[in-house]
């Protein structure tokens, strides 16, 4: 055996219990999932049943499917660019201005979100947000005359909900990009005169941007399927969603094969995205 | 010499025909698992009560259908029990056996969800209603109508349940229709999208409802009768359970026999004794009950009881509208409309 063929089996032996545990955990009951979309019912307990597209057929039809995926692309939106308005200026501040031992404090602060149960998260919010509950007392204490701030069960709950969970995604990745920016670069642009704005818009920003869109990819999937959030801080208002649609498609009717159909069009969404977005995407990484 | 005595008595204790087990498949913590009801049959009939649970219709089913042989007593609502004779899964109940057969209303035990082809499948046990409770301290007199949930005058102070099909059924009662075959589809969906703006929110668990009543969010709400009763006893909210002129959904749950169960004989007791007026009484009086089926289970209530005061009146019984079987495509429908509701709430 020469080099070149050990190295071979060295890369096969330690890959492949990572491919045969993807293969085993996504691959099967995704190819499963697929199946089931494509038939009249699931065949469980004997059922006989037959292949049929009705299920994309209504979905493709139907206002009300296209109205919950226009929903919830704009839930993914709206969470997405909350968490760049909030996570990058935190991401910059931590790796630029912030130093030693503030700076692990501060990420630890970041991270707790990730350690709490997501059910946990989001039960205390329908505390916190309620009215009468506790950020309505804090603005009360501060402002007595302010109107009451009652925004739970409501869309924006499940906005702040979902930036709760998803901001340290954003944060970790524009981080690790912003402290890779070699300091000479900027110290040469303000050596050559370039006031601070200028440093942001033609080094810091292009350089991070990576860790801004893969922070973006990683928030803005989950998002739209998502729908424990929706469900608990939604209410009437804010609980419509291709997520929840398809949650009660398993657990309320038994209706696998539609909640699988759900499925499969909104990662056919999710690709279609990507895919329109990758050149663009392709470009801007290789001019920074 | 131990040993062969040991294994010897083992085999007359365990031999067939002297079964010494009592299987069981019900919701947890649904009656047939309180344990001094256990212990006072364990004792009664020298048989050790196993329990199993669902967590649905379906997974009941499914449990009946891959493990034939296992189960004794199975909780099925009327409703199921059809599907579930159709697919062979039970077995004919001697009612000469259950003593208390004859007290049963005969409404509920005679129903046809029970007797299919001159044969029992079924016995009548307990039964509530879905309707409404009101805030006792919000509304001085209890409303009369079902139209209190569209009221302008409660305007976002409505609990609604997150369901589809208990939302179809009672739009159906509010205009007028047979709750279990709507005629007029196009006048439940107008009714759903008339609640935009009544709801506060949606709830989904009893624990839930006592929370939003509890905190004053809701002066009507949807509710469950068997909750209600246990709201006001259990947790002193100040709620009052309503059967609205126009009717209400009125469900029963029967006990049943599983096919080839091993202990048909001990079934037959537990049915009777689950339907005896000394179990259900001590059941509803210490942790709150659906109403019998037994009436003179009912009868030995406290005076208070809501399950004598208001479940009691005949007149009462007589406006429900029961919960019929309901096909996949019926449930995929009510479900798709629902939603659809919920778009347009949000809108």
């Amino acid at each position: 055996m020469n080099a070149d063929q050990r190295r071979r089996v060295a890369v096969l032996g330690l890959t492949a219990p990572a491919y045969l545990w993807l293969v085993l955990t996504i691959f099967l009951p995704l190819s499963a999932m697929l199946y089931f979309s494509f038939l009249t019912e699931a065949p469980f307990g004997g059922r006989q049943p037959v292949a049929t597209l009705a299920h994309y057929r209504s979905i493709l039809t139907k206002d009300l499917y296209l109205d919950l995926t226009w929903r919830s692309l704009r839930m993914g939106m709206d969470v997405t660019i909350a968490c760049i308005l909030l996570g990058y200026p935190a991401a910059l501040a931590l790796a630029r201005h912030v130093k030693g031992r503030w700076r692990e404090a501060m990420f630890l602060l970041i991270v707790l979100p990730f350690w709490s149960n997501a059910l946990v998260r989001t039960f205390s919010w329908t505390m916190t947000l309620r009215g009468d509950g506790l950020v309505d007392r804090a603005i009360h204490w501060v402002v007595p005359g302010m109107p009451s701030l009652d925004i739970l069960f409501s869309y924006p709950a499940v906005v702040v909900g979902l930036v709760h969970a998803y901001l340290p995604y954003m944060i970790l990745t524009c981080y690790v990009s912003l402290q890779a920016i070699d300091e000479s670069l900027i110290e040469a642009a303000r050596v050559l005169g370039a006031p601070g704005r200028t440093v942001f818009r033609r080094i810091v920003l292009p350089l991070s941007l990576p860790g801004l869109l893969a922070g973006t990819v990683l928030i803005f999937v989950p998002v739209i399927g998502s729908f424990m959030e929706p469900r608990i801080l939604g209410g009437v208002a804010g609980s419509a969603m291709l997520g929840t649609v398809i949650e009660e498609q398993f657990t309320r009717i038994f209706n696998w094969p539609f909640g699988a159909a759900l499925s499969f069009t909104l990662l056919a969404i999710v690709l279609l995205i990507l895919g329109l977005a990758a050149p663009f995407l392709r470009r801007t990484l290789r001019t920074a | 010499m131990v040993v062969v005595v040991v294994v010897v008595g083992a085999y007359f204790y365990l031999q067939p025909g002297k079964p010494t087990e009592l299987h069981i498949l019900n919701w947890q913590g649904y009656g047939t698992d309180e344990a001094w009801a256990v212990q006072i049959f364990e004792e009664k009939s020298g048989v050790k009560v196993i329990h199993d649970n669902f967590n649905s219709e379906q997974e009941m089913l499914t449990k009946l259908r891959t493990s034939p042989g296992v189960y004794d007593v199975v909780l099925i609502n009327s409703a199921f029990t059809e599907q579930a004779v159709a697919e062979g899964v039970l077995q004919p109940i001697d009612s000469t056996k259950i003593a208390n057969f004859a007290d049963l209303s005969a409404e509920l035990r005679d129903s046809t969800r029970f007797n299919i082809d001159g044969k029992l499948y079924g016995v009548a046990w307990v039964w509530g209603v879905t309707s409404f409770a009101y805030n006792t301290e919000a509304l001085t007199a209890a409303p009369a109508s079902i139209q209190v949930l569209w009221d302008p005058a409660y305007v976002g102070r409505i609990g609604w349940r997150d369901d589809a099909v208990e939302s179809v059924q009672l739009a159906a009662i509010a205009t007028g229709q047979d709750m279990n075959n709507p005629a007029d589809i196009e006048a439940v969906r107008q009714k759903l999208h008339a609640l935009k703006g009544q709801i506060k929110t949606f709830w989904s668990s009893e624990d839930e409802w006592n929370k939003f009543m509890g905190a004053k969010d809701f002066d009507v709400a949807t509710y469950w009768s068997g909750s209600a009763a246990r709201s006001k006893k259990a947790f002193s909210l100040p709620v009052d359970f309503v059967v609205p002129e126009e009717g209400a959904i009125g469900w029963f749950d029967g006990l049943s026999i599983a096919k080839d169960a091993p202990n048909a004989e001990a079934a037959h007791q537990f049915i009777d004794f689950m339907v005896s007026p000394e179990f259900y009484v001590r059941w509803d009086t210490d942790v709150g009950a659906p109403a019998s089926s037994n009436g003179k289970a009912n009868a030995q209530l406290p005076e208070d009881a809501m399950n004598r005061a208001v479940l009691g009146d005949p007149a009462v019984v007589a406006r429900l509208q029961w919960m019929a079987p309901m096909s996949d495509e019926q449930r995929a429908q009510y479900q798709e409309l629902w939603d659809e509701t919920k778009a347009y709430f949000a809108q």
